[in-house]
């Protein structure tokens, strides 16, 4: 290809990606492909000299030459970068950002089996002030029959799917179990008759654990995840009984035993960080050293600013300043190829090994949807039962396709205006819809509370990316698409 | 000009998107070339595409969504058949006419055992 005199007079400006170094190597993460790259040579020539502002190709080619480059390997390095679109000029056009067209097969549905719970945490987003379910005069459990129904209608709605996934939550989802465990086998059966695999996995705060449901879920490989807070003392600050009484007693011989008899799935733990429980290394290291879980992920508190539990900006970025000596930690292990149970680390280095670039922040509405007691369609387990994100009920047809299609065209991050010049838009995609309507008042808008703390967690996670890329690159075949 | 069999020199692709987005530019570097001959015809790293029918202008040598050809406007099938009959373009299929009347004596229904057509050798 020939160089036009257009061309040669066109200003050539940088892309947009997020520079870092790990492992004395300069790497490029490049938006919204959501590509990694190493930079050696020309290329961090061109970085440096196109940072303070654009330049004509021609005055670009003759420093580089004139700082002893040779022209054939200017051009080269140039049209490398232009390639994957770390160069910019004019000629390019660029292209808008559309919502895609297709029909949106589900693959998972969270039933709400019951909105009762025997424990009363402070900052629960199904009963605190910041509730927006409307659970009250619905029913309390989900019977058997909606249960059923809702399977019928994942495997209805899952087109081509062949693995499809239900997750048990709540309330409390062992207060249901008869209804849980009902749901299970019927799924299986259906699924089979469909040539579909159906999975399963479970939420719960462990305290109805018995030796007869841990069998259970063992035998039907069911995944599951632990909501608990740390060691007694950060644990019983929110996640109390009725009567005030704190949990953790109760749970932790449950949980052990779940750890020890269940070994045909993952089992995590969930903590939930609020103002007063945010010493992110003691959590893990109880967790992971006295109690025994493998995994543990961690997630503030959905709250809006009152709350008192609600974490501010400043221990937000204690938090950060923790999650990244976990991360370190993570590197450690995977250079050691040891496997570390940070959950929010591995999750996050899974997708940017993958390059994930998201059109939609989750998979709510898109192949994930939430049913409540009375079989209320909504956006996600947290939308069921509220006005805000429903998606019609199984009583009634099913899917409401006209909402659900309005909700995925204004939800796009394409019509996330905010997050357009973001560089950790490929992984954030503006983030969770609920936290966004506590917070912004809108399921719409993007997550602005936690930008700086987003980029913040991506620029620590791509520098761990680095170090294994560069140190330990097979480690990262751990995180291949399964 | 660039050399177009040289790996990305000053870029090295880490995660898989980067593997992928190189994949892409390699492939798309190379002029589209039409089977021609001439000085450039030769030149390491060109792409030839045969400018005709099929390959370009219609969905017959892709796949559909499932991996599958069946739901394709022109699936291959019928594209082979099409062009045996009705187009002959030479880099294809044999031409009935002269060279391969027999060629599918054994496909009674082109969609059904295309597999069967005779292998011809030139
Ligand atoms: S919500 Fe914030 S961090 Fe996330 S993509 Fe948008 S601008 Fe970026
Ligand atoms: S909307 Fe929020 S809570 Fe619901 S699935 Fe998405 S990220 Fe999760």
């Amino acid at each position: 290809m020939s160089v036009g005199m257009e061309t040669q007079t066109q200003p050539y400006r940088l892309g947009e990606y997020h520079s870092f170094s790990a492992a004395g190597t300069e790497f490029l993460y490049l938006v919204p492909s959501g590509s990694i790259f190493a930079v050696e040579g020309i290329a961090k020539l061109v970085i440096e000299l196109l940072g303070s502002g654009e330049m004509s190709r021609e005055a670009l080619v003759a420093k580089l030459v004139e700082l002893g480059c040779s022209r054939e390997e200017v051009e080269n390095t140039l049209q490398e970068l232009t390639e994957v679109d770390a160069l910019q000029c004019d000629l390019q056009e660029k292209e808008p950002l559309a919502v895609p067209v297709q029909e949106f097969p589900l693959q998972r549905i969270v039933l709400n089996t019951t909105n009762q719970c025997n424990l009363a945490c402070t900052y629960c987003y199904e009963y605190s002030e910041d509730k927006i379910a409307q659970s009250a005069g619905k029913e309390k459990f989900m019977s058997k029959e909606i249960a059923e129904a809702s399977v019928e209608m994942l495997i209805r709605e899952s087109a081509h799917r062949p693995n499809l996934h239900v997750t048990f939550f709540g309330g409390e989802t062992l207060l249901n179990f008869s209804v849980m465990r009902s749901t299970v086998e019927y799924a299986k059966r259906r699924g089979a008759e469909q040539g579909k695999k159906v999975e399963f996995s479970l939420t719960t705060n462990g305290t109805l654990l018995t030796e007869e449901i841990v069998d259970f879920l063992s035998e039907h490989r069911i995944g599951v995840t632990v909501s608990m807070d740390g060691d007694k003392e950060l644990n019983d600050r929110q996640r109390v009984f009725h009567d005030g009484k704190g949990s953790y007693d109760v749970l932790v011989p449950k949980v052990k035993q779940l750890l020890k008899r269940h070994r045909t799935n993952s089992i995590g733990a969930r903590v939930t960080l609020t103002a007063g429980v945010s010493d992110v290394r003691r959590i893990y290291r109880h967790l992971t050293e006295e109690v025994g879980f493998q995994a543990v992920g961690f997630a503030p508190a959905t709250a809006s600013p009152q709350r008192l539990y609600h974490i501010g900006g400043q221990k937000m970025d204690s938090i950060l300043d923790q999650f990244s000596e976990l991360a370190a930690e993570y590197r450690d292990y995977a250079l050691q190829n040891r496997q570390h149970g940070f959950t929010n680390a591995s999750d996050t280095l899974k997708e940017l090994h993958t390059g994930i670039s998201k059109a939609y922040a989750c998979g709510a509405g898109l192949g994930m949807l939430g049913v409540g007691t009375e079989g209320n369609i909504g956006l996600c387990h947290r939308f069921v039962d509220s006005p805000i994100g429903k998606m019609g009920s199984i009583k009634e047809g099913g899917i409401n396709k006209t909402v659900r299609r309005e909700f995925l065209n204004t939800h796009h991050i394409g019509a996330r205006y905010d997050c357009h010049t973001c560089w950790a838009r490929p992984v954030c995609a503006g983030g969770c819809y609920h936290e966004a309507y506590i917070n912004q008042g809108n399921t719409s808008a993007a997550n602005l509370h936690h930008c700086d703390w987003i980029r913040g967690w991506n620029d620590v996670c791509l520098k761990v990316y680095g170090e294994i890329a560069i140190q330990n690159p097979e480690f990262l075949n751990r995180f291949a698409e399964n | 000009m660039r050399k177009d069999n040289i790996e990305m020199a000053s870029l090295r692709a880490i995660n898989r998107k980067a593997k992928q987005v190189e994949e892409i530019a390699k492939a798309e570097r190379g002029d589209l070339l039409a089977l021609q001959n001439g000085p450039s015809a030769n030149a390491p790293g060109k792409v030839y595409h045969p400018m005709g029918c099929t390959l370009n202008f219609t969905p017959g040598w892709e796949v559909d969504i499932s991996g599958g050809t069946a739901g394709l406007c022109q699936p291959v099938e019928r594209d082979l058949f099409d062009c045996y009959l009705g187009c002959g373009w030479p880099g294809h299929v044999p031409d009935h006419l002269t060279n391969a009347p027999n060629w599918t004596d054994k496909c009674a229904s082109a969609v059904n055992d295309w597999r069967n057509v005779d292998i011809v050798f030139p």
